[in-house]
């Protein structure tokens, strides 16, 4: 039968020589190469005792910032859910009453504000979108769990505490 | 009858037709944006300049150009003149520095403003603005106002097209409404604080081309681009019925009046329809309204719902 392409080689079934049907070498051969790979640099860590470097502007968990005096930015203006490539984000406006001048910055703000981690694809857009400097990710890693409901993210785990700030001056646009 | 000629497009009207008129009947980006134009309202346009446009030829008998760039709204057509609108690197000029004198007391609020994703100055701004502004003063401020208990003032945000003013002189009975003061300080104002009780005064809130005048009941509740907007009707003794529902789920939010494509109301609708009936089991519902493609509001996936629905209205 004529072969389809030239590539095809014929299957030699020529007998070991004698070196060759000892095996030893071709043992010891493979085995050099194994020794000398615990001598080698690892490529894992042990995480979490050590935790590699992450890039200044690495995209994990959203944080909802607060301006200096520790009012929050956000002003649910929806931008960031309009963006949102994967339909993660939710929230539901109120107006901001009398004497909460310091909790919120502007007179709307967001009573609801939550991000499914799930949904979530981490592509950075919310933070692009957002007018109000308010919402930006950060190199904090969401959280394993069992249930889904832990990872609908609300208000209490996404805005920043007030004694815990999260600096995020190296993400910032600089012009 | 007269023919005209508006950016290389000729087009036949009835004598005492606008140039925004004739430009509107072809359509497209040929008719100049408008801000306080409202076709339903007599004696409207004329204050804020943004539908300025150069007449290269007067007419077939005196074919000289007017001096200056003239006001298309309040500019009636002569036969054979010839306009230039979008091809005139001059009126792109002049109306990109009128988008900057609109805005030198406008506030950027938007993220705050009810009025964002359907405002006439924001896509103004959008297409024929400039990116700053070389104003360097503070702007004006007023306290936030309530006219009667459905309607919001945002005086800040107002850009003094009068077309509430007209509103309420041509539809309301009785006087209610005017501007007070002058120039740099003039505001909208109900004579004394006084509310408005009149059946239509709801229709304030569509004319405004701003987020100057906000619906109260509909105040923070979502954002527009979150809404659905959907045709529907009712039998009212007072109006017409026919309205905009915008809703969410199942709830309906808001309550307007059709806007046609250039942002004007078609028919008035009376304050029970607006304000009163928010339960979606009080309207008969006809469908997806029809939204520009270039609106934020189509950013809903609407557009994929209402698909079906565009097909038929089409044909």
């Amino acid at each position: 039968m004529k072969a389809l392409t030239n590539r095809s080689k014929m299957v030699s079934n020529k007998e070991l020589t004698f070196m060759e049907s000892l095996y030893f070498p071709a043992i010891i051969k493979g085995m050099m190469i194994t020794i000398s790979h615990l001598f080698t640099r690892k490529a894992t860590i042990s995480y979490p005792e050590v935790q590699r470097e992450f890039a200044p502007v690495y995209r994990g968990k959203h944080v909802l910032k607060r301006d200096a005096k520790g009012a929050e930015n956000c002003t649910a203006c929806g931008l960031c859910a309009v963006a949102c490539p994967a339909e993660a984000i939710t929230m539901t406006a109120a107006e901001r009453k009398k004497g909460e001048e310091a909790l919120y910055r502007e007179e709307k703000y967001a009573a609801v504000y939550e991000i499914n981690m799930l949904r979530c694809i981490f592509c950075g857009l919310c933070e692009e979108a957002c007018p109000k400097e308010a919402i930006f990710l950060t190199d904090e890693i969401v959280k394993t769990s069992y249930e889904r409901k832990d990872f609908i993210y609300g208000k209490d785990k996404l805005v920043e505490s007030l004694d815990k700030r999260i600096d995020i001056t190296k993400r910032q646009n600089k012009y | 009858m007269a023919k005209v000629t508006i950016d290389g497009q000729t087009v036949e009207v009835p004598d005492g037709t606008t140039i925004l008129q004739a430009a509107r009947m072809i359509g497209g980006d040929v008719a100049p944006p408008t801000m306080c134009y409202h076709s339903k309202l007599k004696t409207s346009g004329g204050y804020c300049r943004t539908c300025i446009v150069k007449v290269s030829k007067g007419s077939d008998k005196d074919p000289r150009p007017m001096p200056k760039l003239v006001a298309s709204c309040r500019t009636t057509v002569m036969d054979g003149m010839e306009v230039q609108n979008n091809t005139s690197p001059e009126v792109v000029d002049a109306r990109k520095g009128v988008v900057e004198f609109l805005l030198i007391n406008h506030p950027l609020d938007c993220p705050v403003c009810d009025q964002a994703g359907e405002c006439h100055l924001q896509d103004l701004g959008y297409k024929n603005g400039g990116e700053g502004t070389r104003f360097d003063f503070e702007r004006r401020t007023f306290e936030r106002k309530d006219i009667g208990d459905k309607i919001q003032l945002h005086m800040n945000r107002c850009i003094l097209c009068y077309r509430c003013v007209k509103t309420a002189d041509q539809i309301c009975d009785g006087r209610v409404h005017g501007v007070m003061n002058r120039g740099d300080v003039s505001e909208i104002s109900t004579y004394i604080e006084k509310a408005i009780d009149n059946d239509f005064s709801g229709n304030m809130i569509d004319v405004c081309p701003v987020g100057a005048l906000t619906d109260k009941t509909f105040r923070f509740k979502s954002r527009v681009w979150f809404t659905k907007p959907m045709d529907a009707h009712r039998d009212c003794k007072k109006c017409s019925g026919k309205v905009t529902l915008w809703e969410k789920g199942d709830e309906v939010l808001r309550v307007t009046g059709r806007k046609d494509q250039w942002g004007e109301v078609e028919e008035w609708i009376c304050n029970d329809c607006r304000f009163d009936h928010k339960k979606i089991t009080d309207w008969v519902i006809e469908g997806p309204r029809k939204i520009d493609h270039k609106s934020v509001i189509s950013q809903n996936h609407y557009m994929k719902l209402a698909q079906p629905h565009y097909k038929k209205l089409d044909k």
